[in-house]
This record gives C-alpha cells, structure tokens and sequence, in this order.
C-alpha cells in the first residue's frame, strides 16, 4: 500500500472512531469493542474487499458476517462514511425510527446476517462458504469474532466443521482485543496459546497488529493461506482504542456517556487533552 | 414411495435442496451417491448444521435438515429460533424418531416437547404426518414454501389412503355425534383402531388427522366443538404444548368450550422399551383408548373430571 493509501484509511478510522463516540450517549453502546475492532472494518471496506454499493446482493460479492454483535457501531460508522447508509441515520441510534441498535440487522443495507448471540455467525458463514465452492465462485467469507466469544463451544464445532471440508475460502478474523466483557480474558478464561489452538482444529493461521494497515493488508492479501484449511487472522488490538480514557479499561465496557463527556471524548480522540471521564460501564447488560 | 425416495426425487428436480445430517444416516444411506456435495453430513455437530444450514437458506438453497428430533430441536434450539427463526429462512428441520418412536433409548431421546418449542418460534411452520405415507404427500408442499418448518418424521404404514394434503387443514376421515377423535402424529393408526372398536360398539364416532398442526385447522376444531360431542386429543407429546394446548388456545379465541378428553404424556417420560410394549404400559393402544373414551362417557363422574388433569 502507498503512504497515501495507509493515510487516507488512518483518516478514515478516525472518522469512524468519532461516529462510534457520537453512538455513546443517548443510551450508549458497547464503546470499547467498536473502538478495537475500527481498523480491521476500515481495511476491509476500504481496501480488501470485493464489495461496491452495487453488489451488495451479488452473488459473487466477498462476505463479512460480523459475530461479536456488541462492536456494530464501528461498522455503522464505517458504512456511513462509505457512503452506503446517510451520516444523518446515525443519529437515529437507538430509535423505533430506524434499525440502529446494540446488535447488527439485516434491515441495513450492507448487514449480511443479525448477531447477537455468541458463536452463531462462524456457522452462518461457513454455510455460506459452502454454496459458494459448491458453486465454484471465488468470493471470499470473513467472519469477525471477539475473543471473549471464543469460549463459545459452537465456535470450536464450527471449525472442525470447516477443517473437515477443507474450506479454504472461509476467514475468522479474531478481534484480539484481550478483553471480555467484565475482565481481561486471560483473568477469566485463558485463550493462550490462541494461534496453536486454532492450529490444532486444522486452520491455516495469522497473527497480526490489528491497527498497522501495512501488516493487515500483507496478510489478508496472502488469503487463502492455504489450498485446503479454513484460515484464521488473530488481529491483536486495543480495547478502546484511540481513547487513552478507555483504553484496556474493564469498566468502560458499555457506557452512556454524558454530551459534556462525549464532547472531551471528541477532543480526546484529536489528542487534544484528556475527556475526564466519570460515567462507567453499566452492569445491567 | 418411501422418505427416501421423495427426498431424492424432489432433490433431482430442484437443485436448491440440500440435505443435511448430524450424523443420522439409518434412513438415507442412498442419498450420498445420489445427491454429491449437495449432502452434507456435519458430524454430531447440530448447532453447526443449523447455523450452515441458515447461512445455504441465505444463498437461496433449500437446506433439509435431517437428525434425532431430540438434539436437532433441543440441542440446537436457540441456533433455530435465532439464526433460522428470526429472518424465517427456508430451512426444513426433519425430525427423526420423535415422542414414542424413540422407544428404548430412555428420556435423553424422547422428544416429547419438540412441537411446543417449534411452534412458539414465529414463522415456524409444523407438521405431524400420520404414516409414511401421508408423511410422503405433504414433503413436496411444505419443502417449496418459503418458510421454515419442522416436520415430525414417521417410516411407519399404516395403509391407510390418504386424502391429499393442503396446508393448514386437517385430514376428516369422519365427524361423530358422540366422540370426535384428532390425533397428530404416528399414534394416528393407534386412533384409528379406537375409532374402529369404537364404532362397533355403536358410538358415533370421528376421527380426525391433525397432520397440520402449525398454521392449524381452527375451523375444524370450532366445527367439532359445535357437534357437543366428546372431543379426545391423541398425541405422544407432553399435554403442554402439543395438540391439547393447541385445541384448547383455538377453543379460547373463538370463546368456546368443550368437554375434551387428552391423551398425552402427562408431566412425565415415557417408560423405556421397544415400542408395542411402550404404547401398552402407557395405555396408548388402541384398544386401550377406546376402552378408556368408553369409561368416560359411562360414567358421570369421569366426564365431569375432564378439564381437571
């Protein structure tokens, strides 16, 4: 990628870390997951994928199913800042009015599958890759996972699955961000060593800085990385990242900011001083 | 034509089906050679297979999901009503050896709740043939709709000809005077020897095939309640839930009542063993449930119990 390139999606990703804050008050959302997973949505909109506005129902088009439900602000933003969905809606969070709420939806164009439930999508779009080869089209089939979502059992299945019918146009992407929702997942349930499990149920594996667009593009244009295994990308991020005052912090899990905190949060995220946070996460959800 | 064969015929005609298994081949060892990659056995992965069976619906393929009632329904449950269920995708849950037809292998294998659970998903689609044969006569109607739907399969004959299926109607082999009968399911040849025995002893009888159980037949059921007959539900189901529940919500929104007599499993499992000795310990031969409708209308008492299970 040129220098351009990687400045133009770096903008980018700023763009839509400022949507997410915006998503932050008037109820909130799960802020830290959208802030870590920001970049890996912004590389591939912007620059992987198969995908234009016209082709959303394609059959050829390339996939991205997105798991962990919990980070949908960061794809919003992302599509608002596409062009595909008006920057307007996003202000619609949270309303009868439109569909913008905690979990991704199918009534918004470029949402390929509902979530919400933990480790259901890895199966959704393996099934999708299978029409695919069973049609002998080249598309791609992303599914993005949390880490925490990795103690789901279904998870695991789904991958001998994969492995069995050697379906090497099927990608988990691993939004490694360490966290879980109350505590770091190696305080909880230990995932390490991650890449050598996914190694162990037949996967051709990666592992990359999920915010260096040079190292994420080097990868995913390595894809498939192998002729006869599903392929899995450990993208190793930030809970919150971009926002020291959230950063790797197990309370700012979901919050409902204030406007007077999202507005040091704006400001926070340009590097222009600290937001001075008060509100925490909230233990209902 | 057996479950088998339909399956293959309707599969060579429309390349949009494809069949899936979690491992249970007993009744479909031909399909592989048949249908190539379009059969798909998972291994003992049901959550899996309904999840990939979702995500072929989304491609526009008609994923025919066949397992042990039990783990398709209960194991899977929330991977049906979430990833099939909630966008209603044309995935066809076939469910083998449901309630009694599970016979010895103890309560981990009795599906006795799995008609409660699908038809509380919305767009759920349920249906409890008879016999093979009748099972036979609806796979082509209910697998082309654009609906999800589970069906309860039966391999049993019973040789009875059934009248041609249609979606949401009961099959009416008769209406009595004095006893109506509907029965979903299997235990159909069972109530058809109670009607029989029943007839002989100069009743007035029935008999009515509830093979649609979810969109149901509400207007048979308000027609038969309107005969002030004695009405019997049979089923190898729990009471909640199933066919009595079923009856007994119609009769409420239409604000009626009627005297209705249930047979069904009564906040139990079933004794374990092969299946004739099953139905006689649980008193579901159909001699036994003439015998026992017989005794609810001579005594006044008994009739006057019902509503009180």
């Amino acid at each position: 990628m040129t220098t351009e390139k990687i400045q133009f999606l770096q903008q980018t990703a700023l763009k839509v870390r400022h949507h997410i804050i915006n998503m932050s008050t008037d109820g909130g959302c799960f802020i830290g997951a959208s802030l870590s997973c920001a970049d890996i949505m912004v590389y591939l909109y912007f620059e992987y994928l198969n995908l234009t506005p016209e082709q959303l129902n394609h059959p050829e088009r390339d996939y991205v199913l997105l798991s962990k439900g919990h980070d949908v602000p960061a794809l919003y933003g992302t599509f608002a800042e596409l062009g595909w969905i008006e920057k307007d809606r996003l202000k619609n969070h949270l309303s009868t009015r439109d569909h913008i709420y905690w979990h991704p939806n199918r009534n918004i164009p470029g949402i390929e599958f509902h979530s919400g439930s933990l480790g259901h999508v890895p199966a959704v779009g393996l099934g999708i890759a299978m029409d695919c080869k069973m049609k002998k089209m080249s598309n791609k089939v992303i599914v993005i996972t949390g880490d925490g979502e990795l103690n789901e059992g279904s998870v695991w299945e789904t991958l001998l699955v994969a492995s069995a019918y050697k379906m090497n146009n099927f990608t988990l992407i691993v939004d490694r961000n360490a966290f879980q929702a109350n505590m770091a997942t190696e305080d909880l349930i230990p995932l390490e060593p991650l890449a050598e499990k996914f190694e162990s149920f037949g996967c051709a594996v990666r592992r990359v800085d999920g915010h260096d667009f040079t190292a994420m593009d080097e990868a995913f244009r390595a894809l498939p990385f192998s002729a006869d295994k599903p392929n899995v990308i450990i993208c190793d991020t930030v809970r919150g990242k971009g926002l020291p005052s959230i950063e790797k912090r197990a309370d700012r899990w979901f919050v409902n900011f204030s406007h007077d905190e999202i507005a040091g949060l704006h400001l926070e995220l340009e590097g222009k001083g600290s937001a001075g946070l008060h509100s925490e996460t909230l233990t209902v959800r | 034509m057996g479950y088998q064969d339909i399956i293959r015929q309707l599969a060579l005609e429309d390349e949009r089906i494809v069949v899936m298994t979690a491992e249970n081949r007993a009744v479909i060892r031909e399909l592989p050679q048949v249908l190539g990659d379009r059969f798909i056995d998972v291994g003992i992965t049901e959550q899996t297979m309904i999840g990939m069976a979702a995500g072929l619906a989304l491609r526009g393929r008609i994923p025919v999901c066949h397992a042990l009632t039990t783990f398709l329904i209960m194991r899977a449950f929330e991977f049906i009503r979430t990833d099939v269920g909630i966008p209603a995708l044309p995935v066809k849950l076939s469910g083998f050896i449901p309630g009694f037809l599970s016979d010895a292998n103890g309560p981990t294998h009795q599906a006795l709740e799995d008609i409660s659970l699908m038809r509380g998903i919305p767009n759920m689609e349920v249906y409890c043939p008879a016999d093979e044969e009748d099972m036979c006569g609806m796979l082509r109607d209910v697998w082309t709709i654009d609906k999800p739907s589970y069906i309860r399969l039966v391999t049993k004959a019973t040789g009875f000809r059934h009248s041609a299926f249609e979606r949401g109607k009961a099959e009416v082999i008769s209406v009595g005077e004095d006893i109506n009968i509907m029965v979903a399911g299997f235990l159909f040849g069972e109530a058809l020897k109670a009607y029989e025995i029943l007839s002989r002893m100069g009743y007035s009888v029935g008999l009515i095939n509830m093979r649609s159980l979810k969109p149901v037949d509400e207007s048979i059921i308000v027609s038969l309640a309107q005969t002030n007959s004695l009405l019997v539900t049979v089923e190898d189901h729990f009471i909640t839930g199933g066919l009595y529940s079923i009856v007994a919500e119609t009769l409420l929104k239409h604000r009626m009542t009627a005297a209705v007599h249930p047979f069904a499993m009564k906040d139990k499992w079933f004794r374990p063993a092969l299946l004739e000795d099953v139905l006689r310990y649980e008193g579901f031969k159909g001699d036994q449930i003439a015998q026992n409708i017989h005794e609810v209308l001579q005594n006044e008492n008994r009739y006057a119990e019902l509503g009180t299970i």
